[in-house]
């Protein structure tokens, strides 16, 4: 138990920069640039650490809740979801309810800090977020359902259980593939990659989610900036064991094959990153309903 | 060959939706192309390679896939319109009503008295949504190229269904609803075109008023 903790938790804490690193090289390669070193974003997060905390002091205790709040919930939320086909440390009936949810707890508080430092900008950029994901959280757990209604539980371990590489040469593989690129959307939405925000933007007026974090410096960006690559690698997990849903039975052989579908997907967010522009503002909604009425579809699919 | 059917008739739907999702027209006529296309290859996978089978997957791909579109394609260009600008329902409702339709024929299709056969099956329930998001299509678009692309997806589910018994019915009965199909789209290229050297727009809705 206590082994399987600890390595859920290096798992995640020691692989989840590097992810970036990959989209990052991937759309360097396709702009015909060698890029940064792989290891960049561990470095950048290093250089972070070492910086002090310089506060405003018009804001409170809320501002440096934000990054704290980001930062631990990816760590609960992850020890809740399987990694590949090593299981969850913790599963309970139910745990699926507080996993959308627990992202959700952070984001009030992102969203909280960003309105405690009183500038319109970052306002602006709360009042974005916030619809955003407001119309993802019913693709996600839609899609959620989905997983429920073809297994017996309710708990995630069960949910991406062994059941799936049986499930997917069933009749139920057609809503499968569809739930998979209503995650995968999801999962553009919520760690604000291109089509519906761009992470490297330099113009306050389009930012999203980068808004929200301007004032912070120093370590409590790093916190963001990892709390970022976490919540981006456990949402990634739930995608990888849907597409994958293979398990050897040997823990280090499960675990370099969760890794190699990690990585997978880095370069496939890295490849749509590259060959598309960004929606403009009013599409977004319309395409986040669209896929909410995709997974709705799948689910009548499985239901019938 | 029969496992491949699913999947075919699940892109047909997601085709439904995209084509009452978008404002593009062009984009819109080509994946209704597409969907001919992809029916063209449903009685070759339901029926196997008989000859009935195979003269209706060779009309349905020379007529549904290449001639009409074509067509349209041809119309669009000389009337210069690259989008359907102010549908009569906005674009997000409307898909909202194709997904609400789509699972309610789902629904309907369970409760139907089908032959046993065909009770499990995707066909009857795709055929019927297929058919509603044609006709949600002509209701709530203004200009006449969408509604032929309605009218085209209607043919599209009809389409469906006569598959399902094309074993009971006549090659004869198939090329009739086409060449009515073909001449509907002629005559409807003909008055896209004189609406518009009319009014300088194609929206339909200035044909309602009469005048000396």
């Amino acid at each position: 138990m206590i082994i399987r903790l600890i390595l859920h938790l290096a798992l995640l804490l020691l692989f989840a920069p590097m992810l970036n690193g990959i989209i990052i090289k991937t759309k360097a390669l396709f702009g015909g640039r060698i890029g940064a070193p792989l290891l960049q974003s561990y470095y950048d997060l290093a250089r972070l650490w070492r910086k002090g905390f310089v506060f405003s002091r018009t804001t409170t205790w809320v501002f440096l809740a934000g990054p704290v709040v980001g930062l631990t919930v990816p760590l609960l939320a992850s020890l809740l979801i399987p990694f590949g086909a090593l299981p969850a440390p913790i599963s309970f009936e139910g745990d699926l309810i507080l996993f959308v949810y627990l992202f959700a707890l952070s984001r009030f508080f992102t969203v909280a800090s960003a309105l405690d430092t009183g500038s319109s900008f970052e306002g602006m950029g709360a009042a974005r977020e916030v619809t955003f994901s407001c119309l993802a959280e019913p693709t996600l757990l839609f899609v959620l359902l989905v997983l429920a209604r073809l297994s017996d539980g309710l708990s995630l371990d069960t949910l991406l259980g062994s059941h799936l590489l049986t499930a997917w040469h069933s009749d139920a593989g057609a809503s499968l593939g569809l739930i998979l690129v209503c995650l995968f959307l999801v999962l553009l939405v919520e760690n604000s990659r291109i089509p519906f925000d761009d992470p490297n933007t330099h113009l306050e007026l389009t930012m999203i989610h980068e808004v929200m974090v301007l004032d912070h410096s120093g370590p409590a960006l790093g916190m963001i900036l990892y709390g970022a690559a976490l919540k981006m690698m456990v949402m990634g997990a739930l995608l990888v064991r849907l597409a994958f849903p293979w398990q050897t039975g040997w823990w280090l052989s499960d675990a370099l094959m969760f890794l190699a579908g990690l990585a997978g997907l880095a370069v496939l967010i890295g490849v749509v990153e590259s060959i598309m522009a960004r929606l403009r503002l009013p599409r977004v909604p319309q395409v986040l309903v669209g896929t909410m009425l995709l997974s709705i579809f799948a689910l009548v699919l499985v239901l019938r | 060959m029969m496992e491949l059917i699913n999947p075919l008739l699940l892109a047909v739907i997601l085709i439904n939706f995209y084509t009452l999702g978008s404002a593009r027209l062009v984009a819109c006529i080509r994946v209704v192309a597409i969907q001919g296309a992809l029916l063209a290859l449903l009685p070759l996978l339901s029926h196997g390679m008989t000859f009935h089978a195979m003269l209706l997957a060779a009309e349905a791909f020379c007529f549904k896939g290449v001639v009409i579109p074509w067509l349209l394609l041809r119309a669009i260009r000389r009337v210069r319109i690259r989008r359907e600008m102010e549908p009569i329902v906005g674009f997000v409702p409307t898909l909202i009503l194709g997904v609400l339709t789509t699972v309610g024929a789902f629904l309907f299709a369970d409760l139907l008295p089908l032959a046993p056969e065909h009770h499990d099956g995707m066909f009857v329930p795709t055929a019927l949504a297929t058919m509603f998001s044609g006709f949600l299509l002509l209701i709530t678009r203004r200009k006449a190229i969408t509604q032929i692309l309605g009218y085209l997806m209607l043919e599209n589910g009809i389409f469906i269904f006569a598959v399902l018994l094309s074993a009971a019915m006549p090659v004869m009965v198939e090329a009739g609803i086409l060449l009515d199909l073909l001449v509907g789209v002629f005559v409807m290229g003909i008055v896209v075109n004189q609406i518009s050297r009319e009014f300088s727009t194609i929206n339909t809705e200035r044909l309602t008023a009469l005048k000396e």
